[in-house]
């Protein structure tokens, strides 16, 4: 036990360096997101107007608080594009949640009901895509969708359809691209508690003549309820802020957020209400966030 | 003891096989057209390396390679450093000030839209007046995959047993000897494996790479992205056959990486 204290000190000492980068390059940035979010945007290089600055001392700083402006804040408000952007971003993140569910599901039963000497191969099939470049993947999805692919040549091919379809510029095929992405984040924590499974707790199902689909859904189903929340908030997440998979794949009639931000600040250099449309972004991801924590300290507790 | 569950049947091979053809099949097609011969990329003109001809004459693209490879090595050397000692506080630090916080900011980025991650590195670079281009994107790139790498050490560290490290102190180590020669040894595959992955997602990015690089220093997934845009170009197919042979090989390494870790424990790092 004295070794294991005798060890902390170092071990703390240790994680100094990695503390001082995180607050620098990841606490820090976030409060000039703020701050540039409640000043006004202005036609300069950068292009927003401080609204305080911290050299002028107390007095300037008493000054500024008192013309906090909100106004970017309020525009988000106000203007349906924004909010009719958020929406979609939520709307697109909660149904392509539920088909990565679906879908994952069985690939995550099947993986978990292998042999033991195969899940290892399953499991390191299904990580690898996770390696390879996502933008590499998407590019391969336009190779097959686009008007005279792959896609539309086995279709005409096999005559199903008379006229090549239009598949890339859509919302299916933007689903596909996250569906696609995302869907070995969501197999992944699934298979994790599907695989620890006790058989004996499906025998005694058995036993007491439960069908085997009746057994799932009394059994398995439940007790996997902790891999299906990881995987849903593992995915739900990054999707709602998505940014490239929609802006290849999808058509520009209606935004995702994080393509409305990014064309607030890349094409209008508009930064006050990017900065504002990010911030109310991360309010919106604060609950699943926290879900998301909370669910992974359970599940720790639950293994020691 | 909890016993597996094993069954083979005909819905969970379908499910399984499936999925892994959905998740391979357009890999597969992408690497088979950047070797055809026709400009256009839906038709079959025979085998063909001139897309690669076309790809080592292309200086831009080049250059934004050699961009990309040397911020993915830099950042993912960096992030491995960094990732490993806060993995080794956090597996090894018991209860200190602030470990929450320590903890919070390790994991956030793992979720965390880019799109917001990359805009506030860029306000603060802009706000310091920081002259954005190579170093900038090390940087960002470094604070995202310092985080996995921290995941992939950590996970190692805890599964570890930690008796060898007490019987080396009691035979009168001090902690940093004992760290170095009796821990270290144990978890290098994972940092190995954690370096890979740092390296992987460094040359993976558009979205931060964009938002904290300069003009005139594009990465090449940022030239990718601006290509894919206008439409397939069989030069693109190409570039991202040799991205995906780099990785493939990565991962050889990285899975062999892994297999000695596993060799020495149950349990290795999950990615």
């Amino acid at each position: 036990m004295s070794a294991r204290r005798i060890f902390a000190r170092p071990a703390r000492f240790a994680a100094i360096a990695p503390y001082v980068w995180m607050v620098l390059f990841f606490l820090v940035p976030f409060g000039f997101v703020l701050k540039i979010s409640l000043s006004q945007t202005a036609i300069a290089q950068p292009p927003y107007t401080p609204v305080f600055d911290v050299a002028e001392g107390r007095a300037a700083l008493a000054a500024a608080f008192a013309q906090l402006s909100f106004d970017n804040f309020r525009l988000l408000l106000s203007d349906n594009l924004y909010i009719l952007s958020y929406l979609r971003s939520l709307v697109v993140a909660v149904s392509a949640t539920l088909i990565l569910l679906v879908i994952g599901y069985p690939i995550a039963y099947g993986m978990a009901r292998l042999p033991r000497r195969w899940q290892g191969v399953a499991m390191m099939l299904v990580i690898v895509p996770f390696w390879t470049s996502f933008l590499i993947r998407i590019y391969a999805w336009i190779n097959i969708l686009q008007h005279d692919g792959l896609l539309n040549q086995i279709l005409l091919a096999l005559h199903i359809v008379s006229a090549p379809l239009v598949w890339l510029s859509t919302d299916s095929a933007m689903y596909l691209g996250i569906v696609y992405s995302y869907l070995p984040f969501m197999i992944l924590p699934l298979y994790a508690t599907l695989s620890r499974m006790d058989a004996s707790l499906l025998e005694a199902a058995n036993d007491l003549g439960a069908s085997p689909l009746k057994a799932f859904w009394l059994v398995t189903f439940p007790l996997s309820l902790p891999g299906v929340g990881a995987g849903a908030l593992l995915c739900f997440i990054p999707i709602v802020g998505e940014f490239v998979i929609p802006d290849l794949l999808a058509g520009s009639g209606s935004l995702m957020i994080g393509q409305t931000l990014w064309l607030e600040f890349f094409t209008n250099k508009d930064w006050p209400v990017a900065s504002a449309a990010a911030v109310a972004l991360l309010l919106l991801l604060v609950p699943p966030l926290v879900l998301y924590d909370r669910l992974q300290r359970r599940q720790l507790a639950g293994r020691n | 003891m909890a016993r597996p569950v094993t069954s083979i049947t005909r819905f969970n091979m379908t499910a399984l096989a499936l999925g892994l053809a959905f998740l391979y099949l357009p890999i597969v097609i992408l690497v088979i057209y950047s070797f055809n011969a026709s400009r256009l990329v839906t038709v079959w003109g025979g085998w063909s390396l001139r897309w690669y001809q076309e790809f080592f004459n292309d200086r831009a693209m080049l250059e934004a390679a050699w961009m990309s490879l040397s911020v993915a090595a830099v950042s993912a050397t960096l992030a491995t450093l960094l990732g490993t000692l806060a993995a080794i506080g956090l597996a090894r630090g018991e209860r200190f000030h602030g470990r929450a916080l320590f903890s919070g900011m390790l994991y956030s980025p793992l979720v965390m839209p880019e799109v917001i991650s990359g805009l506030s590195l860029l306000l603060m670079f802009v706000a310091f007046s920081i002259e954005r281009g190579f170093w900038t994107v090390t940087i960002a790139h470094t604070t995202l995959t310092m985080c996995f790498v921290t995941v992939v050490v950590q996970s190692r560290l805890v599964t570890l047993d930690r008796s060898l490290e007490e019987a080396a102190m009691d035979l009168g180590c001090d902690p940093v000897r004992a760290f170095l020669l009796v821990t270290l040894p144990q978890i290098a595959p994972a940092i190995v494996a954690g370096w890979m992955l740092a390296f992987v997602l460094s040359l993976d990015d558009v979205v931060i790479a964009s938002f904290t690089t300069g003009p005139g220093s594009a990465t090449l997934p940022i030239r990718i992205y601006s290509e894919v845009r206008l439409g397939v170009k069989p030069e693109i197919n190409a570039i991202c056959t040799l991205v995906i042979a780099l990785i493939a090989v990565i991962i050889v390494v990285a899975s062999f990486a892994s297999k000695l870790s596993n060799a020495r424990g149950e349990n290795a790092a999950p990615l």
